[in-house]
């Protein structure tokens, strides 16, 4: 197994006070180099804490975490984070919040002046140089959650892990946030994982959708590859009927999950046509079992 | 480019606002309406209260005489002020006479050892009223540094680790209630006990009052301190784990900052209980002080000293609301959570 990513057949269970929570159960994954994946599954079914597991912020009950095969056992700026609510410092400027990040991780392989070039550097990629001065709580929702990005493209990490970037944002901000983002990422070809809430934005962003069971012992449920040509244009796309298609199979997922049924039932309205290219990843790793298990 | 036009926008819509305001008689209500508020609301409140003061003393009859209404206490603070003044000429004086003693003595050509007695002779006047503010301020100033720069790492340490916590907050829990006032004979005791030398730097009667202030604005500074300290966000410290800070800088650049605006309401409440702490000690313990002050124009007894307690009660009210007010200052300079409402 020589994946660049590989999240290898994690379980965790929580201790609580009404005895041990299973929350996932044997997730296994493996990420390519600079792949773009969205994780999408109901509210509380463990997103989060798969994300908090390759960050390294939580540690596995079993299996684990493999990053260029070595394994993951603490956070560290290999793998930045950018957090839902930006987690900026709310006394430092948005430029002393980038340069924190950078001071800390290239302390002893850039000089003064380079570290300084890099994070203004950062800072531009995400069209934020003209606030470097400004206090977080003086800025923008959008704006923040931007220099959370920067902070984190700063840290030149392997895997960037997102946790619903831009969930906190109105519809018209996010748009544009995520096609800043599709610009820095056929730039920089980051490794990304990304946990959203919103079908268009996985569609539109990713390379693999990893749709989630519900939980406890939440699982990967399916995998949808998206065969979408990049650069991608969401207009353009609004039309495309392969899009809606990808559209439509997440959705499709997301209200089987919601509504408890097991994934037999296919909706005609909602899976059209052949012409799609699109295949829905009968994925062997995850139980097939599991949509009944979770209905009773 | 966006951003300088943006400008622009907003500042030609504001000066037409104010312009438009301005004709159509707006900003004029709104002129008098904010002054209506700000001033002539607590002025007419004070006029109140004065006029309530002024009948209600006259039906009180003490054995001191009439209860002193408002304008009795304005004329004893006048009369404070003048005896104020007469002392420090009589001090002038005194000096003045000894300059002219100590330069007859060198011409004469007196022994050195006889001229530096004579130089170091220092005028002992009584202490006055305003003296005994000084006093007081030095006093609690100091009670509260002390306790700040025991209570502020205390507090810290507390705060980051949960044995720490477990081992000092049935201590506090303890202490925290205990009136001040019931340290004060074991502050005296341990301090006789203790602080014995030839050329002491302070007088021990100082010495006890700022020790007994020290005791009660440890509390609050602590325990405030631990709940900012305790209570980081936690995205902050994962961002920290990500980045791996080391403690040092995790402790700098994010716990410290992060509960110093705790730190300084812990701080604000201490100094306000210290201050009220301390006039009741010095009371007490017969301390110099404000409190003495008040103390011993009770004993005193004479037709005005009532009105000059409540001068001293003013007095102390007035201080302890500068105190308030300063700290308020600080408070709100190193606020970075603009949203936190302070008053
Ligand atoms: N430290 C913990 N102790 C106990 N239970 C936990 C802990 N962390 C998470 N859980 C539980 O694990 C489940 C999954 O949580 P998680 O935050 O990963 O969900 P999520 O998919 O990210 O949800 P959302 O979409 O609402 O963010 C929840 O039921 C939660 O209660
Ligand atoms: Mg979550």
């Amino acid at each position: 197994m020589n994946s660049y990513l590989n999240i290898d057949h994690v379980c965790i269970t929580f201790p609580t006070d009404k005895g041990p929570l299973n929350v996932l159960n044997d997730v296994d994954l493996r990420v390519d180099e600079s792949e773009f994946i969205s994780l999408i599954g109901h509210s509380g079914c463990g997103k989060s804490t798969v994300l908090n597991i390759v960050a390294g912020l939580l540690q596995a009950s079993e299996g684990g975490v493999l990053l260029e095969n070595k394994e993951v056992r603490e956070p560290g700026p290999d793998r930045a984070v950018v957090f839902q609510n930006h987690s900026l410092l709310p006394w430092l400027s948005v430029y002393d919040n980038v340069r924190l990040a950078v001071d800390q991780v290239f302390k002893r392989t850039k000089s003064k002046a380079e570290r300084d070039a890099w994070t203004r550097h950062n800072l531009e990629l995400v069209h934020m140089s003209h606030a470097l001065d400004r206090k977080p709580d003086e800025i923008s929702g959008g704006m923040k959650q931007r220099v959370g990005i920067a902070r984190a493209l700063a840290m030149e990490p392997k895997v960037l892990l997102m946790d619903e970037p831009f969930g906190a944002l109105d519809s018209l901000t996010r748009t544009h946030m995520q096609d800043s983002l599709m610009e820095i990422q056929a730039e920089l070809k980051n490794t990304v994982i990304m946990i959203t809430h919103d079908v268009d934005e996985a569609v539109l962003l990713s390379d693999r959708i990893i749709m989630m069971t519900n939980g406890p012992s939440a699982t990967i449920g399916e995998i949808l590859h998206i065969d979408l040509e990049r650069p991608r244009d969401r207009l353009a796309l609004a039309e495309d009927p392969a899009y809606n298609h990808y559209r439509a199979e997440v959705v499709r997922f997301l209200h089987e999950r919601h509504v408890g049924h097991g994934s037999k039932k296919q909706d005609e309205q909602q899976a059209p046509k052949a012409d799609a290219q699109a295949s829905v990843d009968s994925d062997d790793a995850a139980e097939p079992k599991a949509g009944l298990r979770l209905a009773g | 480019m966006i951003s300088t036009l943006r400008n622009q926008k907003t500042f030609e819509s504001s000066t037409l606002d104010a312009v438009l305001n301005y004709l159509s008689g707006d900003r004029l209500l709104a002129l008098t309406g904010n002054l209506a508020r700000n001033v002539l609301v607590p002025m007419a409140a004070i006029l109140v209260f004065l006029m309530l003061w002024k009948v209600g003393a006259q039906q009180v009859q003490t054995s001191l005489g009439e209860l002193p209404g408002p304008d009795r206490v304005w004329e004893q603070s006048l009369a404070l002020y003048d005896e104020h003044k007469a002392e420090r000429e009589r001090e002038a004086a005194f000096y003045d006479r000894m300059q002219v003693r100590i330069d007859k003595a060198i011409e004469a050509g007196k022994p050195a050892e006889r001229i530096e007695k004579m130089q170091a002779r220092r005028y002992t006047g009584t202490a006055t009223f305003f003296d005994q503010i000084i006093t007081s301020l030095l006093t609690v100033m100091t009670g509260f540094v002390i306790a700040t720069m025991i209570a502020i790492p205390l507090g810290i340490m507390i705060g980051m680790s949960q044995t720490l916590y477990q081992a000092f907050n049935p201590i506090i829990q303890l202490f925290k209630p205990v009136s001040p006032l019931a340290w004060l004979p074991l502050v005296t005791m341990v301090v006789s006990a203790v602080y014995v030398s030839d050329d002491p730097w302070f007088s021990k009667s100082f010495l006890n009052s700022a020790i007994t202030v020290t005791l009660c604005c440890l509390w609050p500074t602590i325990i405030n301190t631990a709940v900012g300290v305790s209570g980081v966000n936690k995205d902050l410290l994962n961002v920290s784990r990500v980045l791996r800070l080391s403690w040092l800088t995790k402790t700098v650049k994010i716990i410290l900052p992060s509960s110093l605006p705790m730190m300084f309401t812990g701080m604000r409440l201490s100094l306000g209980i210290g201050w009220m702490v301390l006039i009741a000690a010095e009371m007490l313990a017969q301390n110099p002080g404000l409190g003495k002050f008040v103390w011993d124009e009770f004993q005193n007894g004479s037709s005005n000293s009532l009105a000059r307690i409540m001068v001293a009660v003013i007095a102390i009210g007035f201080i302890g609301f500068l105190l308030d007010r300063g700290m308020l200052m600080l408070q709100r300079a190193v606020s970075w959570d603009k949203s936190m409402v302070l008053r």
